[in-house]
């Protein structure tokens, strides 16, 4: 049953169908999350014992980050799985979280930076875990460059699988960073084996801003797949009679 | 799994793995660069720069922070609850800039052994909660400290 669902979510035709149902199931509960978590966290939530309102930042800055990591990941899984079964699906999704993902980088650094200047005293310090994550914007930055180099898209989903694989090795250094070396980065508060350094009343809204972004994220990433699915399969029979429909 | 499939599998694994022990033996190498700081034991023991600046990190000790009569310059010692040393920088000091509170100093140590810092910045921890749970938590530690549990003597 299981095998099966895979096996048809292989066809690109199917996955353009389904796909095309659940982007507004995804879009509808990002809204509804996105809503929830920023008024909870920016009106209901309790201001921080030393941080003062300044803190709330980190319900865009935590979420980011831990999308540009988790997206990272996908994207290294479905290389792996792109590399060795040749699936065109996963291709697809890989190049289809690389802006995604960088632009999740990009909000953490910015957000982190702005939080900074006022609590550290400063916008930038090259320490163990802002450098790692910039690291990371710049291979995502590598991966959609060396995309849109190639012209044979399913040679250019290999070379960036192959990227993507040899990036992977930056996670684990991101996300321990802040253990394995002196840094000015606070030690991670929630995603750690011991029960969360943060107050429920601020950790449920950090939560639903978590959910509510991956929900986004599904949504961008399957609406960018059926682009490229129309894309590549734009001499196909069923592409051409979907235009013809769609032109009627 | 058909033998193709296994070969490109493996060939990723080992190209993963290379890179993996390629990175880790880089980073050991630079394992004191990486650093952002040193401690004040570090400090002490003659294990930070004397020439050149560097960063030391610790906590502001307690009822060691004094103004200079210039007003723009501070005193106060950072510790690592073993060692302390003392710093002095001249400029403004960031928001959540205490005593007990977490800091980077970047500077030098001069002939008296004082570090005097170009720039100060705070660290700040893992602990978000709002104001009452922080006073709730520093009253139960203060009465704690009080009336100290009596301890089971040993025998």
């Amino acid at each position: 049953m299981i095998i099966r669902f895979f096996h048809q979510m292989g066809s690109p035709r199917y996955f353009y169908n389904v796909a095309g149902k659940l982007v507004p199931w995804f879009m509808v509960s990002f809204l509804i999350t996105l809503v929830f978590g920023l008024y909870y966290g920016l009106f209901v939530a309790p201001p921080d014992y030393q941080q003062g309102e300044s803190y709330r930042i980190m319900y865009i800055h935590v979420p980011s980050a831990w999308m540009s990591m988790f997206i990272y990941v996908v994207m290294a899984v479905s290389g792996l799985i792109s590399l060795v079964w040749r699936i065109k699906m996963t291709e697809i999704v890989v190049i289809s979280s690389a802006t995604v993902g960088a632009s999740f980088t990009f909000l953490a650094l910015a957000t982190g930076s702005l939080w900074g200047k006022p609590m550290w005293g400063t916008w930038w310090v090259w320490d163990a875990r802002l450098t790692s994550e910039l690291i990371l914007l710049f291979l995502y930055l590598g991966i959609i460059a060396l995309h849109s180099a190639i012209e044979d898209k399913r040679v250019a989903a290999r070379a960036v699988s192959i990227l993507a694989l040899v990036g992977v090795v930056n996670i684990p250094i991101i996300h321990y960073s802040v253990e394995w070396w002196n840094t000015l980065h606070q030690p991670a508060s929630v995603t750690k084996f011991d029960k969360p350094s943060m107050d429920l009343s601020m950790l449920i809204p950090l939560l639903t801003m978590a959910i509510s972004f991956k929900l986004y994220y599904g949504a961008v990433v399957l609406m960018r797949a059926r682009a490229e699915i129309v894309e590549r399969e734009r001499n196909s029979r069923w592409v051409q009679e979907l235009v013809e429909q769609e032109a009627k | 799994m058909n033998p193709i499939r296994k070969k490109r599998l493996t060939l990723i694994g080992l190209m993963v793995a290379g890179i993996g022990v390629a990175t880790w033996l880089a980073l050991n190498a630079f394992d004191e660069n990486l650093m952002f700081f040193f401690s004040p034991s570090e400090v002490v023991e003659g294990k930070a720069p004397e020439a050149h600046p560097f960063r030391i990190g610790g906590l502001v000790q307690n009822d060691s922070v004094k103004r200079k009569p210039d007003g723009l310059t501070t005193a106060f010692s950072v510790t690592d609850n073993a060692e302390a040393v003392t710093v002095e920088y001249t400029g403004i000091l960031p928001d959540l800039f205490r005593e007990g509170q977490g800091i980077v100093a970047m500077g030098q140590l001069n002939q008296n052994g004082i570090f005097i810092a170009s720039e100060v910045l705070a660290k700040h921890d893992e602990n978000y909660m709002p104001p009452e749970v922080a006073e709730s938590l520093k009253t139960a530690h203060d009465e704690a400290v009080a009336n100290p549990q009596p301890q089971a003597s040993i025998q």
